[in-house]
């Protein structure tokens, strides 16, 4: 060891010598570059824009919302509202935001110094950049000849025939249809990426079964991505093609289906959400332990569940689907289905809870958000199967009770377990702290806002109201509650303020964080904050699932008690 | 604690793990065939759902020299990738020319269906679901065909030039993969368009 800290220090002099870049020659560096971790610090800031901006979109939905026949946005721009709303959380946030943790961390993870196709990787971020931007210049772009103007207004899942020309002309469909190809092919580039990284990149000793358990979610994740992906490219040039080349795919007047858009669009989509809340659950894989001082609880059993929802992901779509009608025994097996898949998630719980039990617990704001991802995620969990069944999905189904569950799992689990992993990498990643104390603020803030809104926002749904009406009567009874979740609304805003402002803030105040402040175990910690471009002076050899302790603990290392 | 990488070096046991061109071509081939399947449930899907002729019945035709062309391809393009691997450039050279002329006679092929259908049959991708579904299928495999023609076209020209060697053995050979599964995507194409379908 004494010989190589040297080479690291004549090659890190280099760079601190130099003069201090001009601006456009950082730009140009920042441009051009195929270093993975300024890739992915580059995915998580689009993704965090993309955040501020549909949070806005939120927040004006729900002052519309807030009281009955208000008159705050009109009709055609609540459509756009809620298109681009979801459009964007989906396409451009939750993907976007989990390639960059992945892009990130993966590589130094396993020991590697950078991903299998750099340059790939730079393609596939700016394409993924393109498509959004693309989504956003419909504003301006998407009048078409027709005057049609504005935003896409089909809805997030644009059910056929409305997207077809005659029912939507102009051009705002087309660039929804675009924008979400692009971002597929860019999903596609990077899931290929982080496979090929895993699978071929990793140091002398990492096997599979040593590979840290956010590893092994973010290869499921990029697994599950090609085949979940690719059916919505394929539906997408269908629709092109019905637009563009007057092809009949789901042009119901020539025999075409609009039930077929359906199951193309939910193939996709249900595994999709599989797809956001797996890298959530990868988090909380490596920041429970290291904040509970205990290795993770059932090493295996969680590498399997994760396998397990990978494959039974790919056969619950059509629970989407109840209300079309598909008949008693499609019903019953997607019912199923959609029930089996609630083990593996359920023994992943166990597991966390078994990491804690026991546990010296350090009640960092990363552990607060990851506790608070276990409680919603098993709320969200609970409806989820409750709307599985059949009979209660033909009651609630397009309601506002289901707007309230998926979010509960979209922000309740993911977005918490996202904020989570943001106290625990950031030093990694700049170098300094965020502010533990307005972090304690930011996450108090937010677990108000978050239980106003969506805990109540359930009763609206229980008592009838539909999603994705601009408004509603006075005397239905919703009234208060939607005051309610709107207010709540409010505080989450406030909360994300604060949580950008940390950001911010800490970049150039925050405490020196050193290269490992949380005494954590994985190869990331093992390299300086942030860490050179090389990431590690001389390849590391691993004999563990966690070589940092095994380092820190000679005299008790992992490997005595492995298999 | 030094801050850089702590992580001693120890003599491992020999270490090597799988290609990453090999991984990385599989994982595409993996989505491309998600894609594909799409496209042939959709297919499936309408069979016999047009409302207005012609039908599968009344106009195709079983392609079936095109499709031993394109099956050979597979065989040549194989043996260019052991000729590179055992260094015979010139061998390599003449299997790669080989399967572009098979792989051009497929092409060709299509097309002088596609024109036969068009101006003949007046069947368009704006004719009947039939034709929406015909085209955009066997359109996408035409269309990664055409890919990979001017890939394999590519590696002939540096290997005529000379620029092609035995370092290159695995370059070709993550090629050969796309060009085998373009194969076998025609494989359930062919048998479902031609043979079940009609």
């Amino acid at each position: 060891m004494a010989t190589q800290t040297p080479t690291t220090a004549v090659l890190d002099q280099a760079s601190a010598q130099g003069q201090r870049p001009l601006w456009l020659e950082t730009v140009q560096d920042w441009v051009t570059t195929v270093d993975h971790k300024k890739i992915g610090i580059m995915y998580i800031c689009y993704a965090l824009i993309f955040l501020v901006v549909a949070g806005f979109e939120a927040l004006l939905m729900r002052i519309q919302l807030a009281i009955p026949n208000n008159t705050f946005v009109s009709p055609q721009t609540f459509n756009r509202l809620f298109t681009m709303h979801g459009t964007t959380m989906v396409f451009f946030v939750g993907m976007p935001i989990l390639f960059g943790f992945g892009n990130y961390l993966v590589p130094l993870m396993i020991g590697a110094r950078d991903m299998a196709f750099p340059r790939l990787n730079a393609f596939s971020f700016w394409i993924s950049a393109f498509g959004g931007l693309l989504l956003y210049f419909s504003y301006l772009g998407g009048d078409g000849l027709y005057g049609m103007g504005g935003a896409p207004d089909v809805g997030w899942f644009a059910y056929a025939p409305l997207t077809e020309r005659v029912f939507s002309p102009g051009h705002s469909t087309d660039y929804w249809t675009l924008s979400i190809l692009l971002s597929g092919i860019g999903s596609i580039g990077t899931a290929l990426n982080i496979v090929a990284t895993t699978i071929s990149m990793r140091c002398p000793g990492m096997k599979l079964n040593r590979m840290p358990l956010l590893v092994w979610l973010y290869l499921v994740v990029s697994l599950m991505a090609f085949v979940v992906v690719s059916p919505l490219t394929a539906a997408q040039i269908m629709l092109m093609l019905d637009r563009y080349a007057g092809s009949h795919f789901f042009d119901t007047q020539a025999g075409g289906s609009a039930v077929l858009w359906m199951h193309f669009f939910w193939i996709f989509g249900h595994p999709e959400v599989y797809i956001l809340v797996l890298p959530a659950f990868a988090f909380a894989n490596e920041i429970i332990p290291v904040f509970s001082r205990k290795a993770i609880f059932g090493y295996p059993a969680m590498v399997a569940a994760t396998v397990g929802i990978g494959f039974i992901s790919l056969s619950v779509w059509a629970h989407h689907m109840f209300t079309v009608g598909m008949g008693a025994w499609a019903n019953t097996f997607f019912t199923f289905a959609t029930m089996v898949i609630s083990v593996p998630t359920g023994i992943k719980i166990f597991n966390w809870l078994a990491t804690l039990w026991g546990g010296r617990i350090h009640f960092t704001v990363s552990m607060m958000f990851a506790v608070g991802f276990l409680f919603q995620f098993l709320i969200a969990g609970l409806t989820g199967i409750m709307l599985s069944v059949a009979p209660f999905d033909w009651q609630l189904g397009n309601s506002y009770f289901v707007v309230a569950h998926f979010h509960y799992v979209l922000v309740g689990a993911i977005l918490f377990m996202i904020f989570s992993a943001f106290y625990y990498w950031y030093p990694k990643m700049t170098g300094r702290m965020l502010s533990e104390k307005i972090g304690k603020w930011h996450f108090w803030l937010f677990l108000i806002g978050f239980h106003l809104t969506f805990d109540l926002m359930h009763v609206p749904g229980l008592l009838g109201m539909p999603r994705r009406v601009y408004t509603y009567e006075a005397d239905r009874g919703w009234a208060i509650l939607n005051m309610l979740v709107s207010s709540g609304a409010i505080f989450q805003a406030v909360a994300s303020l604060l949580f950008v402002s940390n950001l911010v803030y800490s970049y150039f105040k925050g405490a020196i964080a050193g290269a490992d402040p949380w005494d954590a175990w994985s190869l990331e910690w093992s390299t300086t904050s942030p860490p050179p471009p090389y990431n590690f002076a001389v390849i590391p050899t691993v004999g563990s699932r966690r070589p940092l302790w095994d380092l820190k603990h000679p005299e008790d290392p992992d490997s005595n008690y492995e298999m | 604690m030094s801050t850089t990488a702590v992580i001693p070096h120890s003599q491992a046991e020999s270490w090597t793990l799988p290609s990453r061109g090999m991984v990385g071509m599989a994982c595409l081939i993996v989505a491309e065939s998600a894609i594909f399947i799409i496209f042939v449930v959709a297919y499936v899907f309408y069979l016999g759902k047009s409302l207005t002729g012609p039908t599968p019945r009344d106009v195709l035709h079983l392609p079936i020299f095109i499709s031993i062309c394109l099956f050979s391809s597979s065989y040549t393009v194989h043996r260019a990738v052991s000729a590179l691997e055992h260094g015979k450039r010139r061998a390599c050279t003449v299997w790669l020319t080989l399967t572009v002329l098979l792989g051009g006679i497929f092409i060709a092929g299509t097309a002088r269906e596609w024109h036969e259908l068009i101006y003949r049959e007046g069947l368009t991708i704006k004719t009947n679901l039939f034709g929406t579904t015909f085209y955009s299928l066997v359109g996408l495999h035409a269309s990664h065909v055409l890919i990979g023609l001017v890939m394999l076209s590519l590696a002939l020209l540096f290997s005529v030039r000379g620029q092609l060697t035995s370092r290159h053995t695995e370059r070709l050979e993550v090629l050969s993969l796309y060009w085998h599964f373009v194969d076998a995507v025609w494989v359930v194409v062919f048998l479902v368009v031609y043979v079940f379908g009609k």
